[in-house]
């Protein structure tokens, strides 16, 4: 066969590589790459419609923070992102690691319990967002009719429909469908600790809480920063459950509205210079989450080798 | 021996006193299967609950809400499959999803078996360009993937949206096989070329064979993402007829809201491809599922 390589361990020729990389170069040069350095050149374009004016240099940018709405919704809907990443942190992460705790050296139920708290992810957001919005109608939502069946009648709110609640709900809503991502990264984590540290603490006489907060959670430190980062980035990009719950605009008035949505509204709702603006906005979101989630990276490497 | 170790750390003020009597230890280890079994039920529960009410009678479900079904209501599938078009979604998410899998795991695998077994010029320029997708978030380059589509005619098309799926699998896909192949142990390969075999008959008789566990799971990953995604079939489609299922499920919910019947039984049709994959791949799909988390 042409193209073969002479020794073992030469490689194959050129035209052969070229074969074997050229498909996947493409494909993902074409789709990915490319789309992504225009988003930056369309960014610092005028734009009417789709046909490309002159160059504005850094002023879509400005705009974002100057023009009404953009610089009221840019701010809240940051502000909605960062109680977003809070909120999981404290809720679904939390949790996770409890339950991984929990789980850890069990030897029956561990398999059953992990596939009941990760069958969630499985399901659509979309799904989600509907089901559960299903749930929490203020008339016939199971949830309320419960509540109230139970005596709870307080329980019983419009608990999507109410701005002073619908964010919080969101952010439980999604760590419901999350949990189990964290639970089983902590639970890897957990099994890769040797069991000579626990054994080690409680001859030094350190039980329960103490054991866990000077042994397993230094131990668990690197899992701790994978999880915080890519629950960052998840909760940056967040759209689609906020979608199915309150429409692009993130009714109920704007309570829950993100930056996903709002770029999404920027993009294919906005008006003349859409595809400027929204550029503008991509980018700005892809420094600010790739930004941060690099210096969150470099800090939890250093902090790991300090603690090893 | 283990108690302490699956003690629930934060909940008990009192650290000291906690290696009390046998009944203290005893009622922490109910306390512990109650927190499992309780918060299985809240993980499960809405999606039994999605279940149930897609076997009842809309009415039926206005009248008692959190009732049984009295008998295996079929019509809501009914209704949701031919009159809804699920049907129709149903067969659009399959053809865009599984071809979209196809050409990404394909190609990955192709890139990624040179990627592993050799090294070359150009090696670790064209790793480093690959493993980089890892970290970009695809949908913000939404518009110039609308306005590209648009220039290649591709717009309102699935073929446009699986193109677009399948190089987004492309950067996880590489990274996975890539260590893959590189763990493969290099007699095999040797044997197989001393019969004469080339570069190509290795790769597809030899290597890929041996990685299958590996394709199976990236495979997987990238289904599960794709069956569920949202944003692009909402950018790129606009004829109802060519919608995938998570874009038709909008579309009905906001014509057919209060036909709880039907939109439960459309919950159902969406989801249940996954959750059957699921049940019956949990493995590869949880270590996919960490792989996918530490990258």
């Amino acid at each position: 066969m042409r193209g073969r390589p002479a020794g073992g361990n030469r490689g194959p020729s050129a035209r052969v590589l070229a074969v074997f990389l050229l498909p996947a170069l493409a494909l993902y040069t074409v789709f990915i790459v490319y789309p992504l350095f225009s988003a930056l050149q369309y960014s610092l374009f005028e734009w009417t419609g789709t046909a490309r004016q002159g160059f504005l240099g850094l002023q879509n940018f400005a705009a974002l923070f100057t023009v009404f709405p953009y610089d009221e919704q840019l701010i809240v809907a940051f502000w909605h992102n960062c109680l977003f990443f809070i909120g999981t942190m404290a809720v679904q992460n939390t949790l996770g690691l409890l339950f991984a705790m929990l789980l850890h050296r069990r030897r029956f139920g561990k398999r059953l319990f992990q596939t009941l708290y990760t069958l969630p992810y499985m399901v659509s957001p979309i799904v989600v967002g509907y089901l559960w919005l299903l749930l929490l109608r203020p008339q016939f939502g199971a949830l309320n009719v419960l509540f109230e069946n139970i005596g709870f009648d307080f329980l019983a709110r419009p608990w999507l429909g109410d701005p002073d609640t619908a964010l919080p709900v969101v952010i439980l809503i999604n760590a419901w469908q999350w949990l189990g991502f964290p639970m089983l990264l902590f639970g890897a984590a957990l099994a890769g600790i040797p069991d000579e540290y626990d054994d080690a603490a409680r001859v030094d006489g350190a039980t329960g809480w103490r054991a866990f907060r000077y042994v397993t959670l230094p131990l668990l430190t690197p899992a701790i920063g994978t999880v915080t980062v890519l629950t960052f980035i998840g909760n940056f990009n967040e759209f689609s459950l906020v979608y199915a719950v309150g429409g692009s605009q993130g009714n109920p008035a704007f309570s829950t509205d993100v930056l996903g949505l709002l770029f999404y509204r920027t993009a294919f709702e906005g008006g003349l210079n859409a595809i400027g603006r929204s550029s503008a906005l991509a980018v700005l979101m892809f420094v600010f989450i790739f930004g941060i989630a690099v210096v969150a990276n470099r800090y939890l490497r250093k902090r790991e080798r300090e603690l090893t | 021996m283990s108690v302490d170790v699956l003690d629930k750390p934060p909940v008990t003020s009192h650290p000291v006193t906690r290696r009390g009597p046998a009944g203290s230890q005893q009622s922490k280890v109910v306390l512990v299967h109650l927190l499992l079994w309780g918060y299985a039920l809240v993980a499960v529960g809405p999606l039994i609950f999605m279940v149930v009410n897609s076997f009842r009678p809309g009415a039926e479900i206005f009248n008692d809400p959190l009732g049984l079904p009295t008998g295996a209501y079929f019509g809501n599938y009914v209704e949701a499959w031919q009159e809804a078009q699920f049907g129709t979604y149903f067969a659009n998410s399959v053809l865009v999803v599984v071809s979209a899998v196809f050409v990404g795991t394909a190609v990955s695998a192709m890139a990624a078996y040179p990627l592993g077994r050799y090294t070359f010029r150009g090696h670790g320029v064209f790793t480093a360009y690959f493993i980089a997708g890892l970290t970009l978030p695809i949908r913000l380059a939404a518009v110039p993937i609308f306005y590209l589509l648009g220039s290649m005619g591709l717009i309102d098309s699935r073929i446009g949206v699986a193109l677009v799926y399948a190089a987004s699998g492309v950067p996880f896909s590489i990274f996975i096989l890539t260590a893959f192949f590189r763990g493969l142990p290099r007699e095999l390969e040797d044997a197989a070329r001393i019969d004469g075999a080339g570069e190509f008959r290795i790769f597809a008789l030899v290597m890929l064979p041996l990685v299958k566990p590996a394709l199976a799971t990236v495979a997987l990953f990238q289904f599960v993402q794709l069956w569920n995604d949202f944003f692009f079939p909402l950018i790129l489609l606009r004829t109802t007829e060519k919608y995938t299922l998570p874009v038709g499920l909008t579309f009905f919910f906001g014509q057919y809201q209060t036909d709880w019947g039907a939109v439960f039984a459309g919950l159902v049709i969406t989801t249940m491809p996954l959750v059957v994959v699921f049940l019956l791949l949990t493995r590869q799909v949880v270590n996919g599922l960490v792989a996918g988390m530490s990258k």
